[in-house]
């Protein structure tokens, strides 16, 4: 007999092929299950709280009554559109992490014309000067960092990041030049009594319009990246400037262009906060939407349409964690740790989607 | 230590990737020690799949491995190393900023401070005993892709290795390298190595192996010593059926000036002078050889005409059939096919610049149709139908149009790259190293082609490596040395001798022109 110098280990990695996609959304749907028990497990220890109740308030704070639905699906709607415009960008392995400053800037763009044209335009002619400006602002904004990478090569990483902060410092000088009442060291709601250059509402909802136009740009995207020649040259270019090149692609334009249609979307996801949902505008008003869309976009594998499920997740988990936090007394880090917790699972889900484990098979079972 | 004791023991052995994958079916094989062991099959049969099972790299699905007639359990690179088992990958593994004994000690934990100067006089002393030629001190970067390969090698030996297996090692090679690696090779056999060599170069495997073991479809197929058999038995067994071994040389018919180089010269991005005055004409109906050591300026040569290299000096002139002359030097790609100049380029990279790795076989072939019409809109329909007829006119094995390129082997990835190069009906073709590390049975379906494009006028432009294939198939020879023409040789008229000898220095003859 001889003696196995090593005994085989407990389990091999090994990659899996093709999955068919009902099974990879079964693994997913497993991780969330697993996530949810485990948050109920932590919940139960740390806090005493009944789990079942937190979850029921999570969802009641989605769900819990129409106003709040609203609210969720105007939210995901702008990280969505947000999300839409990183999506060029990044299927082209242009890391645009300037989302933040391309929404800002269009916010900015919007607020200035409500301000300064709001009364002396007509309300039709003032809109069409608002989406110019917003969407005209956010691609200035995208482009400047893809014509320094294309002329230069530049890391576009740094520079989108830097470009959020010169965005966010001209807005805090706009707001100090525009405050009203002066003293407040804020805007205020911009044209409140002439609501100049608002949104119209449709029916009763006031978020439905913001709730129509980013369902239309996600439709758009959606047929932009898969079945048109630019979605086509940009995907090329994301996966190798090489072939690219020798396909004879214009590789600097390709980016350049790119770049001003993910600014041109974030800047009109700045016109929907402003024109549609804010009437104002602070530093803060993007609220970290331009860093929570890459998110959005990884989880989705750059897909517009699953992109609408992954901004529904992470909404749907902020406000669940907000809900959390003032009816159980607990403080807002907790439903932090949730959210957290949750995430974790869904992202460490796609490694048992890639690759599968093969356990050692029983010694009784090899003789 | 016992001679009738196998070496290395493989009973049994199954690998399936992704569920319907078989890569290895049920091999059993032995390698003996002081015996050079070459390991032949088509692409895709599943030879580098095996040895890396020995080399921890993969884990078998079932099958047992026995060292010395010992059962053990291959977990992880550092077992085998454990065991003496050394692999030598076809793409090399080296840091380029260290040095040659920087690179060989990495990795390795030995007791007490690194002693450099130690490692080095080692390194030295395995050199000597081998035959190697290898400067310790000498930084990666520096080195050529013969030297990084001994360091490889050494890198191996230095753990004690006593197993060796060596995955393509002369694929990219020159003849003298060859020869030089056969040498140190026979060195260890003389020693009592076990060595395994993968190849796809049957004249290599006669002449330094000793035992030849076949895979076909990662099945088992038989060994044998290799004085028994002949070049074509081995084809015959790897193939599975009976393959013709000649290359057609048609003469050419009315051969017209296509291409016109002048005084061409390129500089890489450092500055380094890749093309010196480089001139030469490459006609229709023809097929151009060009041979060199590598790194000779033939990817500089043929990207300049493709429009991909910036060119320094110099001209390139394009002359249609009805006689017009167009420059293409200052011109992109996209400029040239604008001109109506039907440009066809197989480049030396295929998944990093030919192919999009990740794609499809239909967006591949779209690659060169999307721009057509005015449409903002892909049309798929029509590189669809190119990939269905290149799948099935060159028995390209792909589980569907739908699948990433990058998950075929490379025999299939080139056949799609030829294949599309080919359907957009080019009045000129220029291919860099097309069957390198192709099987027997590709690599003939490739000649084929490139002989069919020939017969319908076109200029081929054939860079490659194999001398024997090269002076089969071309009609004329540039032989390129250092960047320069170092001369254009009739290739029915001259010998491997004679190319070889202007590879590595500038002879100036002409025989043809």
């Amino acid at each position: 007999m001889n003696e196995k110098k090593n005994r085989e280990p407990l389990f091999h990695i090994v990659k899996r092929g093709e999955m068919p996609w009902y099974k990879a959304w079964g693994i997913r749907a497993i991780a969330l299950i697993a996530a949810l028990v485990i948050c109920g497990i932590i919940t139960q220890a740390v806090t005493g709280d009944n789990p079942i109740q937190v979850y029921i308030t999570m969802f009641l704070g989605n769900f819990g009554t129409p106003r709040r639905f609203w609210v969720l699906l105007q939210e995901m709607a702008i990280l969505l559109c947000v999300s839409l415009a990183m999506t060029p960008a990044f299927r082209m392995r242009f890391w645009n992490i300037g989302g933040e400053g391309q929404v800002m800037i269009g916010c900015l763009a919007t607020a200035a014309c409500m301000i300064c044209l709001g009364n002396k335009l007509p309300a039709p002619l003032l809109v069409i000067c608002m989406v110019i400006a917003s969407v005209g602002a956010g691609a200035v904004w995208g482009f400047i960092p893809a014509f320094f990478k294309a002329k230069w090569n530049t890391n576009e990483t740094l520079f989108t990041l830097m470009m959020n902060y010169v965005a966010i410092q001209i807005v805090a000088f706009f707001v100090i030049v525009w405050e009203s009442p002066k003293g407040s060291g804020k805007i205020g709601i911009i044209n409140q009594q002439s609501m100049a250059g608002w949104f119209p509402t449709i029916g009763n909802n006031k978020y439905l319009l913001n709730i129509i136009i980013v369902a239309v740009i996600t439709v758009l995207m959606y047929i932009y990246m898969n079945y048109s020649k630019h979605g086509y040259e940009l995907a090329v270019v994301g996966e190798s400037e090489q072939t690219a090149r020798y396909v004879g692609i214009n590789v600097s334009r390709v980016i350049m262009r790119t770049m001003l249609l993910s600014g041109a979307i974030c800047g009109l996801a700045g016109l929907l906060l402003v024109a549609g949902t804010n009437h104002t505008v602070t530093t803060t008003l993007a609220g970290g939407r331009g860093f929570t869309a890459v998110m959005v976009c990884w989880l989705a594998k750059f897909n517009p349409i699953g992109m609408i499920f992954t901004s529904f997740l992470l909404e749907f988990l902020g406000n669940g964690a907000n809900q959390i936090s003032t009816r159980f007394g607990l403080n807002q880090s907790f439903g932090d740790i949730i959210t957290g917790i949750i995430i974790f699972f869904i992202i460490g889900s796609e490694f048992f989607i890639n690759y599968r484990l093969n356990f050692r098979k029983k010694a009784e079972e090899a003789k | 230590m016992d001679k009738n004791v196998a070496a290395v023991s493989m009973r049994g052995v199954t690998k399936t990737f992704g569920g319907n994958v078989i890569a290895n079916d049920n091999v059993s094989l032995d390698i003996y020690r002081g015996e050079i062991a070459a390991l032949l099959g088509e692409n895709g049969s599943g030879k580098t799949t095996l040895m890396n099972m020995l080399a921890g790299i993969y884990y078998p699905d079932s099958g047992k491995i026995f060292i010395d007639g010992r059962e053990v359990v291959i977990r992880s690179p550092k077992d085998a190393f454990a065991l003496g088992i050394g692999m030598i990958h076809q793409h090399f593994k080296l840091v380029d900023v260290l040095t040659a004994t920087e690179n060989i000690v990495l990795g390795l934990k030995e007791e007490g401070r690194l002693d450099l100067k130690a490692a080095a006089q080692r390194i030295q002393d395995i050199c000597e005993k081998y035959g190697f030629d290898l400067d310790p001190q000498q930084k990666v970067y520096d080195m050529s892709v013969s030297q990084k390969q001994t360091t490889e090698i050494i890198k191996v030996l230095y753990r004690n290795a006593d197993i060796l297996i060596l995955d393509e090692p002369t694929a990219v090679l020159t003849p003298q390298e060859t020869d030089k690696l056969f040498d140190v090779l026979r060195n260890m056999k003389k020693d009592g190595k076990a060595i395994v060599i993968i190849t796809h170069k049957l004249h290599e495997v006669k002449s330094l192996s000793d035992r030849v073991v076949i895979l076909r479809g990662g099945k088992f197929i038989g060994d044998v010593p290799t004085a028994e058999t002949t070049t074509q038995q081995m084809t015959d067994m790897m193939v599975g059926h009976s393959v013709a071994l000649n290359i057609d040389r048609p003469e050419p018919v009315n051969p017209k000036a296509r291409i016109l180089v002048k005084g061409l010269t390129v500089k890489s991005s450092d500055g380094i002078l890749k093309l010196d005055d480089v001139s030469f004409t490459a006609r229709s109906g023809e097929i151009l050889g060009v041979a060199g050591i590598s790194g000779s300026g033939q990817r500089e040569l043929l990207e300049a005409i493709a429009g991909l290299q910036k060119v320094k000096k110099g001209s390139i002139k394009y002359i249609a059939d009805d006689g017009k002359e167009s420059e293409l030097v200052g011109m992109s790609p996209l400029d040239i096919t604008n001109l109506g100049v039907a440009l066809s380029f197989v480049p030396e990279d295929r998944l990093g610049m030919g192919l999009v790795g990740n794609m499809n076989l239909t967006d591949n072939m779209m690659l060169r149709t999307f721009r057509r019409g005015k449409s903002l809109f892909t049309d798929r329909k029509v590189p669809r139908d190119i990939a269905q007829d290149v799948v099935e006119e060159l028995e390209v094995n792909t589980p569907g149009l739908d699948t990433p390129v990058r998950r075929l082997s490379g025999g299939n990835v080139q056949k799609i790259l030829v294949g599309r190069e080919i359907a957009s009906a080019p009045t000129v073709l220029l291919t860099a190293y097309a069957v390198r590390g192709l099987d027997i049975n590709s690599s003939y379906t490739i000649y084929d082609l490139i002989n069919k494009q020939k017969e319908q006028g076109v200029a081929v432009v054939y860079v490659g490596e194999d001398l024997d294939v090269l002076l089969e198939l071309s009609d004329r020879i540039l032989v390129l040395c250092g960047g320069k023409v170092s001369a254009m040789l009739d290739a029915r008229k001259t010998t491997k001798n004679e190319v070889g000898l202007m590879m590595t220095s500038l002879g100036g003859r002409e025989t043809d022109e």
